[in-house]
């Protein structure tokens, strides 16, 4: 697919119904796509023409609509493939999300392959999703998590270490691939290269990237790559777990039921290869569909000019608030991800976001599901400012002014 | 350009939160709870020192927003030289308050919360230190969380 070099952002806006109105009284600034992202007409047409025309059951009918359900319902498998450079779309899982995927290796891969003694390594910066199946997992089995520590407000891993947490015991590295609370960017593809050569088997944590910038599996070096579709303009309720064919092979399945079945008797069951043996039941069919032309829709703009987009305001929104007095801003101060984490001084972030709420401008505030990081930096919360390429520096300008009327109303 | 939002950060709420009445540990102290806020982080602990079933004198840690720590300052001052039955009555007035905006009886200062509820997502900082002071009265150093109420 071609992609055209200067995308004219400010059309690509007038795609998202949602962003056009008003807020308390002011136009809304929408910074809290690291939670989930805004949707596309495209997107939100899909899902109506696939209910208004094709709505069926999948992989089980015989008549035309099940037919076509189907073949939307693989097409889109197809397509998430090609989304990742996947070797094959047999390797594509559909899950609930990022948590649901990562809990589906936690709970066979990992009850298959890991006993006591053994080690889940784990890195400081982890959402609660990579990093409570693996308490949970590590509980049953007997095996301890290790952490690649993050040197402070930086948000940066002192990968110096890398090598001698690699141990023999190591039988999991679990790593995020940008961090949402800090929006450090791991290099993966060197991390995934160290453990390899120990013949240790990786998962990285695509929520926050996958829809950011040109993700290609196979370049990585992964094992498990994890992401979710809300974060990248799909449905809410989507998500995907690539894995590699030889590893899936290996994996028992997770729930039983219809689909991941190729015969049934009363006392014993085969099962369907992957990916279908880890597709129990009735999926959602609408939501392979949605993310489908959520996929299209970035790859014509573009993730390598999204990726430019993001760091382009997110420089620009990190310089403007380096600038004021009383701010304690997170994560790298180069080469960050599309958002900036910051702490106002005597202000708290839940009170920072509902003034910024009142002003139209929608941040996130709290400990962003990775409380172990916010303690060991030694704060309960943050404010966080996280953009996608429909966001524009005129609104980066607002927040700025607001955070200073902030500072303002807490002083006066 | 924040005019609307006088009624949650009124002044006397702006004045307790940036300089809290009792913020203090007590040591010793006749009965003490955690209050925690899992949604924010939020954490704070009540002291209680007790004259039989009167509060001789009551007093807060922890951090927290502006409204869980103005509550907090408000409530330790309430509290000083009221009965158990008097807390009781008055946590069931200032729950209501809090999740509904009305206001039974006399609240005294208590009243600047009456506006919380059109903000949802603050009631929980609200109260919190509330939901610590009755665990303290009941003598349980168990840990108390917000997550009873609903949103």
């Amino acid at each position: 697919m071609s992609t055209p070099h200067h995308p004219d952002w400010s059309t690509l806006r007038e795609d998202f119904p949602i962003l056009h109105q008003q807020v308390h009284g002011k136009p809304l600034v929408y910074f809290d796509n690291a939670a989930t992202s805004q949707k596309p007409r495209s997107v939100i047409r899909s899902l109506v023409h696939y209910y208004e025309h094709d709505n069926s059951n999948v992989h089980r009918g015989i008549h035309e609509l099940s037919n076509r359900a189907t073949a939307g319902f693989e097409a889109a498998r197809v397509r998430t493939a090609k989304f990742i450079n996947a070797a094959s779309a047999d390797e594509i899982i559909f899950t609930r999300g990022t948590t649901e995927s990562i809990n589906l290796v936690a709970n066979t891969w990992g009850t298959k392959h890991l006993k006591t003694g053994d080690v889940i390594l784990l890195t400081e910066l982890e959402h609660h999703s990579n990093l409570v199946p693996w308490q949970m997992l590590a509980k049953r089995t007997g095996a301890r998590l290790v952490y690649v520590p993050v040197n402070g407000d930086e948000g940066l891993l002192d990968l110096s270490q890398l090598d001698a947490l690699l141990t023999p015991q190591v039988k999991l590295f679990a790593m995020v691939h940008i961090s949402n609370s800090m929006g450090t960017v791991n290099p993966v593809a060197e991390m995934c290269a160290q453990a390899r050569q120990r013949g240790i088997t990786t998962l990285v944590d695509g929520a926050q990237s996958a829809g950011h910038l040109p993700v290609d599996v196979q370049a990585i070096g992964c094992d498990f790559f994890a992401f979710s579709g809300h974060k990248i303009c799909g449905p809410t309720g989507i998500g995907v777990l690539w894995g590699r064919t030889a590893v899936l092979e290996a994996m028992p399945p997770w729930q039983g039921g219809g689909e991941m079945i190729l015969s049934v008797g009363y006392h014993k069951t085969e099962y369907k290869h992957a990916p279908h043996r880890f597709e129990a039941g009735t999926p959602d069919i609408s939501g392979p569909i949605g993310l489908h032309a959520a996929m299209d829709y970035l790859d014509a703009i573009g993730r390598e000019n999204i990726w430019r987009h993001d760091q382009d305001l997110a420089t620009y929104a990190y310089e403007q608030l380096a600038a004021l007095d009383g701010i304690r801003l997170f994560g790298p101060q180069t080469g960050r991800a599309g958002l900036v984490s910051f702490l106002l001084n005597d202000v708290h972030a839940h009170d920072v976001v509902t003034l910024a709420d009142q002003a139209g401008v929608a941040l996130r505030g709290g400990h962003h599901c990775t409380q172990p990081l916010m303690h060991k930096l030694g704060v309960e919360s943050t404010a966080r400012a996280s953009f996608y390429f429909y966001n524009t520096r005129a609104e980066v300008d607002r927040l700025v002014a607001v955070v200073k009327e902030i500072q303002k109303f807490f002083r006066g | 350009m924040f005019e609307d939002l006088n009624d949650l950060y009124q002044q006397v709420i702006l004045d307790h939160c940036k300089k809290p009445r009792n913020f203090r540990e007590m040591t010793p102290c006749s009965c003490s709870a955690q209050g925690r806020n899992p949604l924010c982080g939020d954490q704070l602990q009540l002291f209680l020192d007790m004259d039989g079933d009167t509060v001789r004198d009551a007093s807060f840690v922890g951090s927290g927003c502006c409204i869980s720590k103005a509550s907090a300052s408000l409530l330790t001052d309430f509290a000083k030289g009221k009965t158990r039955a008097d807390i009781e009555t008055m946590f069931a007035s200032v729950h209501e308050m809090i999740k509904t905006g009305k206001v039974i009886g006399d609240v005294g200062k208590l009243a600047v919360f009456a506006g919380i509820y059109k903000y949802p997502a603050r009631v929980k900082c609200a109260i919190l230190s509330w939901h610590a002071l009755m665990s303290a009265l009941k003598g349980g150093d168990q840990e108390v969380t917000t997550e009873s109420e609903q949103n």
